[in-house]
């Protein structure tokens, strides 16, 4: 009985935090990129400087028509929101966020994080594919391309993580995690949260969804709810990719009295990240699509494989 | 500037690397480059936190009323007490949004065998301003400081018809009227305050003649030059009770021939 006890609040964590934390994310991208670009964002939603906007957002998505076109690939057309979506609940269960705080402690969890956020993809490709729209078909062969190019900095570069720590758990990871990493596997650092970002279509790297050239890609034709399950999932995506960048490459729970402030310090690592996320958003202009295709395979895949080599030696003249 | 560098080196680094696919070149784009796309990158990150620091300029308008420079170009407003109907505004509009109508009303002699006066009394005085084009024209052209500019402007109405406002609405405006902006310093002196501010001319003399002469010799006192040398003015004689023309008007100013 206290094994369901324990496994239903553990659910019930990993769903409050995945119902949580991407609004939390959206609402500062709001804030942030208000202010960075000398606005100030929702003010009014819920009182105090509108923090109850993406509540409301999700108001008046839930009232809006649920569109199928008419020469959609229906079942695949509805379901696509929903593989884009859950994934990254899933993905979520693995990533833990103190000593023993964890959805359930994998022993292959980078594994499993990775290739259940990478199924979120094809979500988008479901969308692109069964739209029967030229837009949302252009969208989704450039997300397939972007998927193609962009997973394999990922893997790797999580790979010199895990070779570095001699595990694919999460809680192992972090463990073996040492201050001095922070230099070690800066490359991968790197090459991790610019693939990441890629992976996720966020801007610069928002080829796919390219409101000036193919309407919004994948989702062109998505309205009400579906569109913000798609929505939705993006920040999701950019809470699991910042939650991962901080338990792989900076050391998850660990700082000062970690054993009581182990969560707030994931948690800030996260946020840092996020924001990181927003900032270059906001900074930075779209890339082309053949310069997605050059940073990849000409930048990110050298740098990675490079990092991979350096880690393998430092793993095997310390060891 | 960032933004455009940026795209200048990435775009340079491709067609030279789609042209003759040296690899040399595939090191212009992207973050990884040392060349001129990462400066501009690094720029655009410190633009933006800077204005990230920096208090946004937005007006909350509906929470926090604008402040509005003198002389805003709000709403007009009716003085109705100033008016004479004298219709200038209303011809001069230039797009004839200004109704007027009126009607005369008989006054009675204030005196024993006076004459009776007419008096215009306004009806209706109208602006519609949905033609109003903010110009300015009848304020500027008004004889009597009837129309004021207001710096109201939260009339908004759902049906362009309720645009058509009245007297009364127009009169309501006028409390919002601000006093005149103060004169720049070093500014030449307004004509009426300049024209209040003079000695106040001497009595006219009753009679003609000798007694004329005195009040002539104090004027030439005060003024030097030929001004002083003029014969003094005749007083002006009784106006009849009838109007008259105005062409005997300077007649009274030129120096009695006699």
């Amino acid at each position: 009985m206290a094994e369901v006890a324990e496994a239903v609040l553990r659910v019930v964590g990993v769903l409050a935090a995945f119902l949580v934390l991407p609004l939390v994310v959206g609402q500062t991208e709001h804030k942030v990129m208000a202010h960075m670009q000398g606005r100030l964002g929702p003010m009014y939603a819920g009182g105090f400087h509108g923090w109850a906007q993406l509540v409301a957002d999700g108001v008046k998505f839930v009232q809006k028509e649920d569109v199928t076109p008419a020469a959609a690939d229906r079942r695949v057309f509805r379901l696509a929101p929903g593989v884009a979506l859950v994934p990254y609940l899933v993905a979520m269960v693995a990533i833990p966020l103190a000593p023993g705080v964890v959805g359930a402690d994998l022993d292959a969890g980078l594994l499993f994080v990775l290739a259940a956020s990478a199924v979120g993809v094809l979500g988008t490709l479901m969308a692109g594919w069964s739209s029967a729209n030229k837009y949302a078909l252009l969208g989704g062969l450039r997300t397939a391309a972007q998927l193609l190019s962009y997973e394999l900095p990922i893997v790797l570069a999580a790979s010199s993580v895990a070779m570095a720590a001699g595990t694919l758990s999460l809680t192992g990871i972090v463990r073996a995690w040492e201050p001095w990493w922070l230099v070690w596997q800066a490359p991968a650092l790197f090459c991790f949260v610019v693939a990441g970002v890629a992976e996720l279509a966020r801007p610069p790297f928002d080829m796919p969804v390219a409101d000036s050239e193919i309407v919004f890609g994948p989702y062109t034709e998505y309205t009400g709810l579906r569109f913000a399950f798609f929505l939705l999932s993006e920040y999701a995506g950019i809470v699991v990719l910042a939650a991962l960048t901080a338990v792989l490459f900076l050391g998850g729970w660990r700082g000062p009295a970690d054993d009581v402030l182990g969560w707030l310090w994931t948690l800030v690592k996260t946020g840092v990240v996020a924001l990181l996320v927003i900032w270059v958003r906001v900074a930075w202009p779209r890339l082309r699509e053949d310069q997605l295709q050059s940073l990849a395979w000409k930048a990110l895949v050298p740098v990675t494989l490079f990092q991979l080599a350096l880690t393998g030696v430092v793993v095997v003249m310390t060891a | 500037m960032s933004d455009e560098r940026a795209h200048g080196a990435t775009a340079h680094g491709a067609t030279a690397h789609g042209g003759t696919g040296h690899s040399g070149t595939g090191h212009g784009h992207g973050r990884t480059s040392q060349g001129g796309a990462l400066p501009g990158l690094l720029k655009g990150l410190a633009v933006t936190a800077r204005t990230l620091v920096t208090p946004a300029h937005t007006a909350e308008y509906p929470d926090v009323q604008p402040s509005l420079p003198p002389r805003s170009r709000g709403v007009i407003a009716l003085l109705e007490e100033n008016c004479t109907v004298c219709m200038l505004c209303a011809r001069e509009c230039p797009d004839w949004c200004i109704y007027i109508d009126s009607h005369k009303e008989t006054l009675p002699a204030t005196t024993e065998g006076g004459r009776e006066r007419q008096r215009n009394v306004l009806d209706r005085f109208d602006i519609d301003f949905s033609l109003c084009m903010y110009c300015g024209i009848c304020i500027e052209v008004c004889p009597f400081d009837a129309l004021h500019w207001s710096p109201e402007f939260e009339y908004a109405e759902l049906d362009i018809r309720d645009l058509l406002h009245g007297r009364e609405r127009l009169g309501q405006w006028m409390p919002t009227v601000p006093p005149p902006p103060a004169a720049d310093p070093g500014a030449a002196e307004p004509k009426e305050v300049a024209a209040a501010g003079r000695p106040a001319r001497p009595a006219r003399a009753a009679r003609p003649a000798g007694a004329a002469g005195a009040g002539g010799s104090t004027r030439s006192a005060g003024t030097a030059g030929p001004a002083g040398a003029r014969p003094a003015r005749p007083a002006r004689p009784a106006r009849p009770a009838t109007d008259q023309p105005a062409t005997d008007q300077p007649a009274t100013d030129e120096p009695d021939p006699s």
